[in-house]
């Protein structure tokens, strides 16, 4: 009964999900979808959902008939009621008739199946490595030999121009899961295997997503944000990321003491001593707007908190804290800031 | 407690006795207990990162599995002579199937010898180690427990402690060393022949 | 061997002027089936109110967007529990319990075929739950802090491995869980047994009350299921302790083949513990309809093809790992075709009301709601079997809500109504009707609060076990919402209690047949004795008190 009330008013959260400004996060619903293939299963679902509301309202009209026609009446003789035992026309008619629906809901299904998952690429597709690590994202783009983190921007795919993304996922650690309900389904991130998944996206914004595999302490940070730009503010968004990392002169000093710490360990900063492959690439760390996998803004207040205490915004985090005096932690974050 | 006693008398006439279809449920637990590890060395066969590989080190147990076998046809032997209360044929039949389940047991402890000194590989060597060891030592733990059990038995019949009515309760044990050589040669055609 | 044909004079009195250690020590050394039943119901309350609280604190989490009431690992741990408490620890035993209490009652015998085996099995399981709940105070060692399991209950490597999972608590997980399904493996052993052999005179298997026919399908599917978890548990204790390779993905291993094995557990598991609701309904719907059930041989037949059909639907909770076409469509349509025999099930029921004179009294309740509840979720999980929608639904909290619809509303709800139908024949007292209908309207209130909510959750994005979720998602109403909804379920639980209580208070004599039913456990006394029938009963028909209560038009007649 509530079934039907819920699926409307999902519709409705989606409509209003859709018309949503841009730049402000979106909620991630399957029923916004601005995504080929999440059109696709949006489609597919709403079909599925109609079939299955149908079924219910009959089946539950039946239940509600009989336990309102048959209920025991203050009147009642004490009589019992007349037994009937089986019927197998009335039984074999209520297993024929969920086969068919099952048959056809299997047809439809494997119909669906083969169109996403699809081997053939069409010209022009862009290739993303998605590496998932506990607990943030590493994107890689093999054409541009560029490596960024937690905010994957790809292009929009037009009619005339199709530009669809096809991601590589693999994994560094346990299993993760990539889900951006509005771009596609998800499609989980396993180490020792490559996965892959397709986004062919039809409308710029951003849109959010995350992790949907259990994969330890903070599998609920790590968050997932796609920017889906024009061609035009893609190609400019790939050069800046190709360039080495800003040197700013008046920051050597800042700069000199980042080399300094176990930071370069873990980090890369292209141009700069700093080449570790275990922690996201810092290039162009101001270009993302979030720190953290998601955690929180990315400004020079939260840089802060973050490099002297990882454990505050995102207790269990495998950034160990530095130890760093307060002094410095303010240094190497004015290195950081002038990131660009 | 008397209640454990109360069921025996006075069931309903049958043609399973509560004994073997109790008997029966756990071999079929067994059997999908050991599919698993069956499933689990066929999918990893030839996935090994390095040496050494089943093809160069395993030789085909011929004379444990021939001892296995035959230990199977003895048992049987002496659970027909007990239904005839030929105690002490059954008992000799007995004490020759815990001979040559004893046998293979060795024969299998020489193998493992051979495999961890001469060629070094451990359970943790690679998948291969992995999945041979805990498949082989789970069948070779059964073949112990039954052995353990057929000792007990023999025991209590030098003793002069089992007869003709205890017949059932050996032969259900009887079914349990069957299974216990069926799993072998399932053990062996997946190791030493699909294997290599 | 005397007393087993008659009480012997005196033994009641002397039973009750009894010290309370004896007591103790009846219920300890017991093996009488009755007993171990009640041990195993009662054992399963008891950690049914603590996995509750589990819940309970992850929704008072859950309920506000950024909440810090809970630290993650906390968090993680709960999840992990509650999980694995209410799967293994709850459902297993109650299921069990219910099925040695009346298995031997409604096939006219006097024990199980192994009363030994059947006490062993209990205490398996005891202390498997018992060491599960250890590893708060132990698995650090007795000097740390303790830590429960916090890798999910269904441990995924390699996630569960000892290069993620380090210390003990995965261990306590892996030991306590594979103690406990000794337990379960030796009970299914000993109901195959005894509804095979040890049956009264003329009732054959197709005279069989279903709740026993159902409970040797699933007896089956334990015998089948459980050995490949105790195998893969015994796997990942090799990885852990003696440096195997199973799930090492570093040396070549498949993270992914856990996953098979474990829910090629994990699956028939559920019809394991699904099926049993499905008995205590075919039993309780026909005698509060006051008509036979609709059906007998199609509702055998179905749940033997839902036997048969669980074990190749595993894979459709592992969609999204990649695996190819093929086999998407094939778990895919697999999985559909159990809603076949499902649907047979629930037409056979509605038909079976059809025509009665239905007496809604608390179990009736609980029967009703769980028709719709579980139309609900059968539905829901043909939405999961559809392949691309799963690829958006797994892992969300739409399966959250699917799998509480399958396990409260389906299962929990039949096992309330379990326990106020045969509670008057397990102490020969009456539960308060009053107590029941709250029970009932609170818990259903706030079973809907939290659970219908869940679905939108998932549609919207959200996916499970995340202990704390950003404030712009637009979750935040539906989180609220099903945080509320505990308020009701556990005022709900909290009148089941009492109503339990208060019978043991008030004592209202049941009778032996308080609901005028028709199978064999009705025609003894409540509680039953120890020899549960004075006389080995001989039946003639599926319903030998129908028969004898209307002489002028027995069953036999027509079947």
């Amino acid at each position: 009964m509530t079934r039907l009330g819920c699926a409307l008013a999902l519709l409705l959260v989606g409509i209003a999900a859709r018309a949503a400004e841009p730049g402000a996060v979106q909620t991630p619903s399957i029923f916004a979808p601005v995504s080929a293939p999440s059109e696709a299963i949006a489609d597919y679902a709403a079909l599925v959902i109609g079939i299955c509301g149908a079924i219910f309202a009959v089946v539950v009209a039946l239940i509600v008939v009989a336990m309102v026609r048959f209920r025991a009446r203050a009147d009642d003789d004490g009589r019992e009621p007349p037994q009937v035992y089986a019927s197998n026309q009335i039984e074999l008619a209520w297993t024929v008739l969920p086969i068919l629906i099952v048959f056809v809901l299997g047809l439809v299904t494997a119909r669906t199946i083969l169109a996403l998952q699809k081997d053939e690429r069409p010209e022009g597709w862009l290739e993303v490595t998605a590496i998932g690590h506990q607990w943030w994202w590493e994107f890689h783009y093999p054409e541009y030999d560029i490596t960024t983190a937690n905010e994957l921007h790809i292009p929009l795919s037009q009619a005339e121009a199709r530009r669809p993304t096809f991601l590589n996922l693999q994994s560094q650690d346990v299993i993760h899961s990539f889900w951006v309900p509005q771009l596609s389904g998800k499609t989980d991130v396993v180490p020792n295997r490559t996965n892959h998944m397709w986004m062919e996206p039809t409308q710029p914004g951003l849109y959010v997503g995350q992790c949907a595999e259990y994969c330890g302490t903070q599998h609920a940070n790590m968050l997932l944000r796609v920017v889906v730009e024009t061609r035009d503010e893609f190609e400019r968004w790939v050069e800046r990321q190709q360039r080495p990392a800003v040197a700013d002169a008046s920051l050597a000093d800042e700069r000199a003491l980042f080399e300094r710490t176990a930071c370069i360990n873990c980090h890369q900063v292209r141009g700069t001593l700093a080449d570790g492959r275990f922690g996201p690439d810092l290039t162009h760390l101001m270009s993302r707007a979030t720190l953290g996998s998601g955690v929180a803004l990315n400004n020079r207040a939260n840089l802060i908190d973050w490099i002297a205490h990882p454990d505050h915004l995102k207790p269990g985090a495998r950034m160990p804290a530095m130890q760093l005096s307060p002094a410095q932690v303010e240094r190497v974050a004015d290195y950081l800031v002038s990131l660009e | 407690m008397s209640q454990a006693v109360v069921s025996a008398q006075d069931t309903a006439p049958r043609d399973w006795t509560r004994g073997q279809v109790g008997m029966l449920s756990l071999i079929l637990a067994e059997t999908s207990f050991f599919g698993v590890f069956l499933v689990a060395y066929l999918f990893y066969i030839g996935r090994s990162l390095n040496g050494p590989y089943p093809e160069d080190v395993l030789e085909l147990p011929l004379l444990a599995t021939g001892c296995l076998l035959a230990s199977s046809a003895t048992i049987g032997l002496a659970v027909r002579e007990l239904a005839r209360e030929r105690v002490a044929r059954f008992a000799a039949g007995l004490f020759a199937t815990v001979v040559l389940g004893g046998a293979f047991l060795v024969l299998t402890a020489l193998e493992w010898q051979r495999l961890i000194v001469d060629h070094g590989l451990t359970l943790s060597t690679n998948l291969f180690g992995t999945t041979y060891y805990s498949l082989v030592g789970f069948h070779a733990a059964h073949v112990c427990i039954g052995l353990l059990l057929m000792i007990g038995v023999l025991a209590l019949a030098v003793r002069g402690h089992v007869h003709r009515q205890h017949t059932e309760r050996v032969d259900l044990l009887s079914w349990y060393w069957h299974f216990v050589d069926v799993v072998w040669l399932a053990v062996l055609s997946v190791v030493y022949v699909v294997g290599v | 061997m005397a007393a087993i044909d008659g009480p012997a004079p005196g033994v009641a009195e002397r039973a009750r002027s009894r010290g309370w250690t004896e007591t103790l020590h009846d219920w300890v050394a017991t093996v009488d089936h009755k007993k171990l039943g009640l041990l195993y119901i009662g054992a399963g309350i008891v950690f049914f109110l603590i996995g509750g609280l589990e819940a309970a604190a992850m929704r008072w989490q859950l309920a506000f967007p950024d909440n810090d009431a809970l630290a993650p690992d906390t968090f993680n741990r709960l999840f992990t529990m509650h999980g694995t408490t209410m799967v293994f620890l709850v459902g297993m035993p109650i299921i069990t319990g219910f099925g040695n209490y009346l298995i031997p009652l409604m096939i006219g015998a006097r024990d199980m075929a192994f009363p030994r085996l059947n006490a062993w099995g209990f205490w398996m399981f005891a202390f498997g739950g018992l060491l599960l709940y250890f590893s708060y105070f132990g698995s650090t060692g007795l000097y740390g802090a303790g830590s429960a399991p916090d890798v999910g209950w269904f441990a995924y490597a390699p996630l569960a491995g000892k290069a993620f999972s380090r210390g003990n608590a995965t261990d306590y997980w892996i030991l306590g869980i594979l103690i406990s399904g000794f337990g379960s493996l030796s009970g299914a052993i000993n109901m195959i047994a005894t509804a095979f052999t040890m049956r009264c005179k003329g009732m054959t298997l197709g005279r069989m009350p279903l709740l026993v026919w159902m409970m040797v399908v699933v007896s089956f599917l334990i015998l089948i299921a459980m050995p490949p978890l105790t195998a893969a548990q015994v796997m990942l204790l090799f990885d852990r302790f003696l440096g195997a390779r199973f799930f090492d993905t570093q040396a070549g291993g498949d993270a992914v083949l856990w996953q098979h094995f474990f829910w090629f557990f994990g699956h028939p598991e559920v019809y394991i513990l699904m099926i049993p609701g499905f008995a205590y309904v075919s039993e309780i719907i026909p005698v509060f309809s006051r008509k036979v059930i609709f059906g007998y041989a199609a509702m055998v037949a179905a749940t033997v093809a839902i036997g048969f059909l669980s074990f190749g639907v595993w894979a459709h909770h592992m969609f999204a790992v990649g695996m190819g076409k093929g086999l998407n469509i094939w778990f895919g349509a697999i999985t559909m075709v159990v809603a076949v025999p499902t649907g047979i099930k629930l037409f056979n029921w509605i038909a079976t009301l059809y025509g009665g004179k239905i007496r809604f009294r608390v179990p009736m309740l609980f029967c009703s709601a769980f028709l719709m509840q579980f139309l609900l979720a059968g539905l829901t999980g043909i939405m999961l079997a559809s392949v691309p929608f799963d690829w958006q639904l797994s892992d969300s909290y739409f399966v959250v809500a699917h799998f509480h619809y399958v396990l409260i509303g389906g299962l929990l709800f039949t096992i309330f109504a379990a326990v106020y139908y045969w509670f008057p024949k397990m102490t020969g007292l009456m539960l308060s009707e009053t107590l029941g209908r709250w029970h009932f309207w609170l818990f259903l209130l706030g079973f809907h609060l939290t659970f219908t909510t869940m679905h939108v959750q998932g549609l919207l994005g959200m996916p499970r076990r995340i202990y704390t979720y950003p404030a712009d998602r637009g979750w935040e109403i539906w989180n609220l919402v099903s945080s509320l909804g505990v308020v009701f379920q556990a005022a709900g639980v909290v009148c089941f209690i009492a109503a339990i209580a208060l019978a043991f208070r008030r004592r209202v004599p049941a009778g032996d047949d308080p609901w005028d039913a028709w199978t064999l456990e009705w025609s003894t006394s409540s509680p039953p004795p120890a020899y549960n029938f004075a006389e080995r009963p001989e039946v003639r028909s599926r319903r030998p008190l129908w028969d004898q209560k209307h002489p002028d038009d027995p069953d036999w007649k027509y079947e």
